[in-house]
């Protein structure tokens, strides 16, 4: 009745599900016991047997059970989005992956350079954040044994972040219906326990890092000439986290979403002390996974304060 | 010479039904009745395109490497959505039962739009025509829901054929719902005050509300939808500098509501059946009738909850979560309120009585594990999972369908002056009701175990429960057939029925000849008293 649970959320949902399991197994077996009986006393012994008399209704009654009902919903409400908040809000400090889902695989990449496909290693004991892009169609990022998913939202960056608990090997689904082999955009979740990860670490790498690709794409886009020789643009260093005045007066966290949207799209925010119109527009240009190359090298210009965004 | 040719069925009063066999009298007809009658043929026709594409997609889930291409099991279940949803859900009762009781019920000798009403059903048609020419030319594998950017961008498949039908059948929701609505307020005989409109009347009103304010809004969307495939609006399309999720809340602005607009006509029908085979009166009339509209208003603020994982704001989230939550009263208001009726009735088990007390078990379970999708962090793990699956067809088959299938049984001596045979009947209905749970039951199951939806193909440790629904189809499958078999020789061969073989309270029994003349009354009809008035008496310590 239960999938494995291998995440620190695993085990909350599971208990808000059984308090509404038992809810909803008290509230069907009193409607059913009722309707039972009710049905077995009062059933029509003989084809004379006199009209019942009315009942109209009784407002007491009506209000009890429209109140008593609500008051354990709002538990239900209350639990609900206490939960949902949590799970959805990552802490500081997190081990940031980063995966791109396209029509049909998950790409997962790390900052110390290792690739994989329909494979996420991470170790226990430590909260994991996975920032999410997508390539084509809206994906779902969805591990049941974390009680967890995330939709995967074409033209932005969603966050899916979980502490596994339990070393193993899980499902990893794309709930969301994204085409002919939508059932095959699947894969496996091995969570290690810290010194096996550390060990699978140092086995993968690859060469470069997510930074050093970074670095790469940062020259051959050409960005280097304006970001840092001849100032035409704003230079990049210690901007990731840091808030940045606008040229229309809006202040803005340099967060992920925000980067990406300045690469892709440059005149939407302009920062100010800047003009519009000087830098090329690069959507369409740069892939999804370039783009997390070139915003995780971004970041590593402002190593100084990497806590600014929870 | 001539006076001494014999009539044909000199036994047979006239009566809508009798007074012309010719298509023409058919095809344009403006009698509510007969056009009640060419939406029952034209729903139940799309019923089982619908169930046909269901049977595929269980047959193909017997084996977790499936058994069709996965393309071909996207089409299935596609439009297994787009036919059983937009063709056969939304108008299912409305324009069936309700076109045919609505105008009886308040003593109207027709709906205020006769034409409109005809025309209503050719819009249908002619909505129905794209749909099957969509499957007839290959299908398409957006799933109903049509989500941008797959459906604008992505997919290769006949999506603009499928909106078409679809937006076009919209029209004819929108009209019903206009005709119910004017009918209601314009045209109820002297004494029909709003405190004594049969339930099935205010929940038809409450889904007539839905109708014409979310109809248009779905439309819009489709158009929006079609602007984006054909021309590249920008509109959804983020390399376009569109937001895909905003498709998402244009559609479940409509297609929440839309699922009150299946299930509220479903309440009318059970209201008047528990009232009538429990010879009393519904507990509480004034909370069960208002309940429909409070459930037709709040439905309108709910949309969100649909979103809870599309990265939509967590605070808005929670305020989808909260009035989701919120509209679940009404519903609980009405499932208390008609096992109260039965306190101290008079209780038969006919056939509708049978479904209506399906009905009541199985929306309670549909209704209660919503609530587990409308508690967001239940939700993150559920959603788009075989949980909602089950969810949802507790409520659309396990609710409608049953209330369907009771509202036919109950009215079938009033549409048609024949009796069905009672044991097939009910044989028939607990057939369903086994059925129907071995179907989906599992679903739950295999929803929290994290089995996606909408997946051809799936992991080995979900095949048992697999393997369980789709025998519970087969069964479902039977039962669906066996009314069609009895309801259709009943229709000829049944044994004539009596003015109201039930003995039972309201207009359509007690005024109206069985079946009705063309304007529904001899005599125009007086309304003198409550509805449901089966005992003057009041029972002592009753309310």
């Amino acid at each position: 009745m239960f999938p494995a649970a291998a995440s620190t959320a695993a085990p909350q949902v599971d208990a808000l599900y059984v308090y509404l399991v038992l809810l909803s197994v008290v509230m069907t077996t009193l409607i059913f016991i009722a309707i039972g009986f009710f049905a077995y006393k009062y059933r029509r012994r003989s084809p004379d047997d006199p009209m019942p008399r009315a009942i109209h209704g009784s407002i007491p009654i009506e209000l009890t059970w429209s109140v008593i009902p609500f008051l354990f919903m709002l538990v239900m409400f209350a639990w609900g989005t206490k939960l949902y908040f949590e799970n959805y809000t990552p802490p500081r400090n997190t081990l940031d992956i980063y995966v791109v889902g396209k029509q049909w695989m998950w790409k997962v990449q790390y900052p110390d350079g290792q690739r994989e496909i329909n494979e996420l290693h991470v170790p226990t004991g430590r909260p994991v954040k996975l920032t999410l892009a997508s390539e084509d169609v809206i994906h779902s990022f969805y591990i049941p044994a974390f009680r967890l998913k995330h939709d995967v939202v074409p033209g932005s960056y969603q966050t899916y972040w979980f502490q596994a608990t339990e070393p193993g090997r899980y499902h990893l689904f794309c709930a969301e219906y994204c085409g002919t082999n939508h059932s095959r955009m699947i894969g496996w979740v091995d969570v290690m326990d810290p010194v096996s990860y550390q060990n699978w670490l140092a086995g993968g790498a690859t060469g470069a890092t997510m930074s050093q690709l970074g670095e790469k794409l940062f020259e051959k886009y050409g960005c280097v000439t304006c970001h840092v020789t001849n100032h035409n643009g704003p230079p990049l260093n210690n901007v990731f986290g840091h808030p940045v005045q606008l040229a229309d007066g809006r202040t803005v966290l340099a967060d992920e979403p925000f980067l990406r949207e300045s690469i892709l799209n440059p005149n939407a925010k302009v920062v100010k002390g800047y003009k519009p119109n000087v830098m090329p527009v690069y959507q369409g240009q740069i892939d999804e996974e370039g783009l997390l190359q070139l915003i995780v090298y971004i970041k590593s210009l402002s190593q100084t304060n990497p806590q600014a965004i929870p | 010479m001539s006076t001494t040719l014999p009539l044909p069925e000199t036994t047979e009063r006239p009566n809508y039904l009798n007074v012309d066999y010719s298509w023409k009298s058919w095809l344009f007809t403006t009698d509510h009745k007969r056009i009640a009658l060419l939406y029952l043929f034209s729903i139940t026709a799309f019923f089982l395109v619908g169930a046909v594409f269901a049977g595929l997609m269980r047959l193909n889930l017997l084996f977790p490497d499936g058994l069709f291409e996965h393309d071909t099991y996207n089409k299935f279940f596609t439009m297994h959505g787009v036919i059983m949803v937009f063709f056969f859900l939304v108008p299912s009762i409305p324009a069936t039962l309700g076109n045919f009781l609505l105008p009886i019920m308040i003593g109207a000798r027709d709906l205020a739009f006769p034409r409109i009403n005809l025309l209503s059903w050719y819009i249908y048609i002619a909505g129905g025509v794209f749909a099957v020419l969509a499957i007839v030319k290959g299908g398409v594998d957006t799933g109903w829901t049509f989500y941008a950017p797959f459906s604008t961008t992505y997919s290769n498949t006949h999506v603009i054929l499928a909106a078409i039908g679809v937006f076009i059948s919209g029209f004819s929701s929108i009209l019903t719902g206009l005709n119910f609505i004017v009918t209601v307020h314009k045209m109820r005989a002297p004494g029909m005050t709003w405190s004594r409109l049969p339930l099935f009347v205010w929940a038809h009103y409450a889904t007539s509300l839905i109708q014409v304010l979310g109809t248009p809004v779905v439309a819009i969307t489709i158009v929006l939808l079609m602007l984006e495939r054909i021309l590249h609006a920008g509109i959804f399309d983020p390399n376009l500098g569109g937001d895909p999720v905003l498709f998402q809340h244009l559609f479940w602005f409509y297609s929440h509501p839309a699922v009150y607009i299946m299930i509220l006509p479903g309440m009318g029908v059970v209201s008047e059946i528990i009232a009538c085979y429990s010879r009393k009166g519904i507990f509480g009339y004034g909370f069960v009738a208002f309940s429909s509209v409070a459930i037709a208003v709040l439905g309108f603020m709910v949309w969100g909850h649909h979103l809870f994982v599309a990265g939509q704001s967590m605070y808005a989230s929670m305020v989808f979560s909260f009035i989701s939550f919120l509209v679940a009263v009404p519903s609980a208001i009405k499932v208390f309120n008609w096992t109260a009726t039965m306190y101290k009735g008079s209780i038969t088990f006919d056939t509708p009585m049978l479904y209506a007390l399906g009905f009541i078990g199985l929306f309670t379970i549909g209704g209660l594990t919503g609530l587990f999708l409308a508690t967001m962090a239940i939700d993150v793990h559920l959603t788009d999972t075989y949980f909602v699956i089950a969810h949802f067809h507790y409520v659309m088959v396990g609710g409608m369908v049953l209330a369907f299938l009771g509202g036919i049984h109950f009215w079938f001596p009033k549409m048609t002056g024949r009796l069905y045979p009672e044991m097939w009947a009910r044989l028939a209905a607990a057939i369903i009701f086994v059925g129907f749970n071995l179907t989906f039951f599992p679903q739950f199951i295999l929803g929290y175990l994290g089995m996606p939806r909408r997946y051809a193909t799936y992991a080995q440790e979900f095949q048992v429960l697999h393997v369980l629904s789709t025998a519970g189809a087969s069964i479902l499958g039977v039962g669906y057939l066996l009314p069609l078999i009895y309801l259709t020789w009943a229709w000829r061969k049944g044994e004539r029925s009596p003015q109201n073989p039930w003995q039972a309270k309201g207009l359509e029994w007690e005024q109206s000849p069985t079946p009705p003349p063309t304007f529904n009354f001899d005599v125009p009809p007086v309304v003198t008293e409550r509805p449901y008035n089966y005992s003057e008496e009041v029972e002592v310590g009753g309310y």
